[in-house]
């Protein structure tokens, strides 16, 4: 049979947190991970009952009687702060010669590798301990991703109707997505063509032949547009018979005056609703990019506007480039 | 392809190259939105289309910014949470070397739908060693090649790291430890939780 001395040798590879007590629960050896938890207050030649306090069982109170309840499970927590709850198991010696005591920190463990920075070499190669820590921290890292993704969720469905990007009528983007659109394309640096459209006679069909004839109109007029345009472009309507197109990459004005001629030219086409034949026509005006330095939505906007005015001033149902405003600073325009 | 791995491109081009950077290669990459959420997942070919924008944009080949993707995720204060999480992986460099072949099983512990190559690590001497990437993410043994020379880094070690072409379907990264203790390395507190 082996001796204590040699016992507690082993136990020290085995089971860091053991504790050897004599019959009269005096401690006799202590493991490196359980000193460590009271560094100034050696454990060795103390009361076991001195420093833990016992929890569970509750029936008892004595370390012989603790001794017979072979393989119950110990519940305790040291005497003074930090008060750290410990597991337990005890294993009575042969011949009433004491028994060991082996601990663990169970779900304390949290807290006690911070309180009393402990590290993995302070627990035995087969203790989960390390991984219960890792598995925390990612699975919280985790969490947070997951919980700010539904928070993020939550306040995109509050905004949704806010915030919607499309012109319920006619289904096209509304004036917030163009401005988006506008904000993204210049902050990415993107070359880009604008064309403002405005319906002429449009309020004469609705004078004339009601709210729902001027719906029909602005449906087939947005169809119109969509076809006309390639589906990288975008379409918008931002305000009653008023139209804004964004031509992403594309900046070369012949090809820009010929898609608005073949529009004006559907667009003319008599649109029938109900057996009626409704007669509008469009003015556009057109602004690139590339002739403003640094790009802004509003001076681009206001260019394409400008644009469109002149169109309307020489009479509507035509296009006219902002290049060939005589009011244009010169240098600005690409037209050369 | 995970959100997470998205994400942490995304990351990483913010904080080195700038997010008007950012904008102009999802812009390129003609996604439709220029935010990744970590815990969704996403068409594979999304993130392809990123990291060739990116190379165009930067004029560097793929792997080199891999690489620096690597060291990013281990280095930059922004990644502490990752950082620690591979310092559970051993006391040493060495330790966290031989703690790389679980580090699949681990991340998949952790989140489930997140699904790395395996790792396999032999030691050819107590000082060399060779890291095989199984196949199944490409670009991963690049990266791989960035977190480990980051790793040594922390850990204060001086490691010699080359990525060492195919071995069968496996991708090899060959490691020659100089000096395990070379530095003084980065402080790691076993209960430094956030609060």
């Amino acid at each position: 049979m082996m001796d204590t001395g040699d016992l507690g040798t082993l136990l020290e590879t085995l089971c860091p947190m053991f504790l050897l007590v004599n019959e009269d629960g005096r401690i006799l050896r202590v493991g490196p991970t359980l000193q460590k938890l009271r560094p100034d207050q050696p454990m060795v030649g103390k009361d076991f009952l001195e420093i833990f306090e016992l929890v569970r069982p509750r029936a008892v109170t004595t370390l012989s009687a603790l001794m017979t309840s072979t393989g119950a499970k110990l519940h305790l927590k040291l005497h003074d702060t930090p008060r750290t709850a410990l597991k337990g198991l005890i294993a009575p010696l042969p011949q009433g010669k004491g028994a060991v005591i082996n601990l663990s920190f169970g779900i304390s463990i949290l807290d006690a590798v911070r309180d009393y920075a402990l590290t993995s070499a302070d627990f035995s190669g087969t203790d989960l301990a390390i991984e219960l820590l890792y598995l925390v921290e990612a699975k919280s890292a985790a969490m947070e991703a997951s919980r700010s993704l539904n928070l993020r969720l939550q306040g995109a469905m509050l905004a949704a109707e806010e915030q919607a990007f499309t012109d319920m009528l006619t289904g096209l983007k509304n004036r917030r997505a163009m401005d988006m659109v506008l904000g993204h394309l210049i902050s990415a640096n993107l070359p880009f063509a604008l064309m403002h459209l405005d319906l002429d006679f449009f309020k004469s069909v609705n004078d004339q032949y009601g709210h729902a004839a001027g719906d029909h109109v602005l449906q087939q007029a947005a169809r119109i547009m969509v076809q006309e345009t390639r589906n990288d472009d975008t379409v918008a309507r931002i305000g009653g018979d008023e139209f804004v197109i964004i031509f992403k990459g594309l900046i070369d004005e012949s090809v820009l005056s010929s898609i608005a001629a073949r529009m004006i030219d559907r667009l003319q086409k008599p649109i029938v609703f109900e057996k009626i034949y409704c007669r509008i026509s469009a003015s556009i005006g057109t602004a690139l990019s590339t002739q403003f330095s640094p790009p802004k939505s509003a001076e681009i906007l206001n260019a394409a506007d400008l644009a469109l005015y002149e169109a309307k001033r020489k009479g509507r149902s035509r296009h006219c480039l902002y290049s060939a405003l005589a009011g244009h600073r010169q240098g600005d325009a690409a037209s050369g | 392809m995970h959100g997470l791995i998205n994400r942490a491109i995304q990351s990483f081009v913010c904080a080195t190259y700038g997010q008007s950077c950012w904008l102009y290669v999802t812009e390129m990459a003609e996604l439709g939105f220029s935010e990744f959420e970590a815990m969704l997942v996403y068409d594979d070919c999304m993130t392809v289309q990123v990291l060739d924008a990116l190379c165009a944009d930067l004029k560097r080949p793929r792997a080199e910014i891999l690489e620096d993707l690597g060291t990013y995720l281990v280095s930059h204060t922004k990644m502490e949470d990752l950082r620690r999480l591979l310092r559970f992986g051993g006391v040493t460099y060495v330790d966290f070397l031989h703690s790389l072949d679980d580090l699949s099983d681990r991340v998949r512990l952790s989140v489930s739908d997140l699904c790395l190559p395996a790792l396999e690590l032999i030691e050819v001497t107590p000082t060399e060693y060779q890291l095989y990437c199984h196949p199944g993410l490409p670009g991963y043994p690049s990266v791989m090649v960035g977190i480990l020379r980051a790793m040594a880094d922390d850990y204060g070690a001086l490691a010699m790291l080359s990525h060492d072409g195919r071995e069968g379907e496996a991708e090899v990264i060959s490691i020659v430890l100089v000096e395990s203790a070379f530095a003084k390395g980065r402080q790691f507190d076993l209960g430094a939780r956030k609060s």
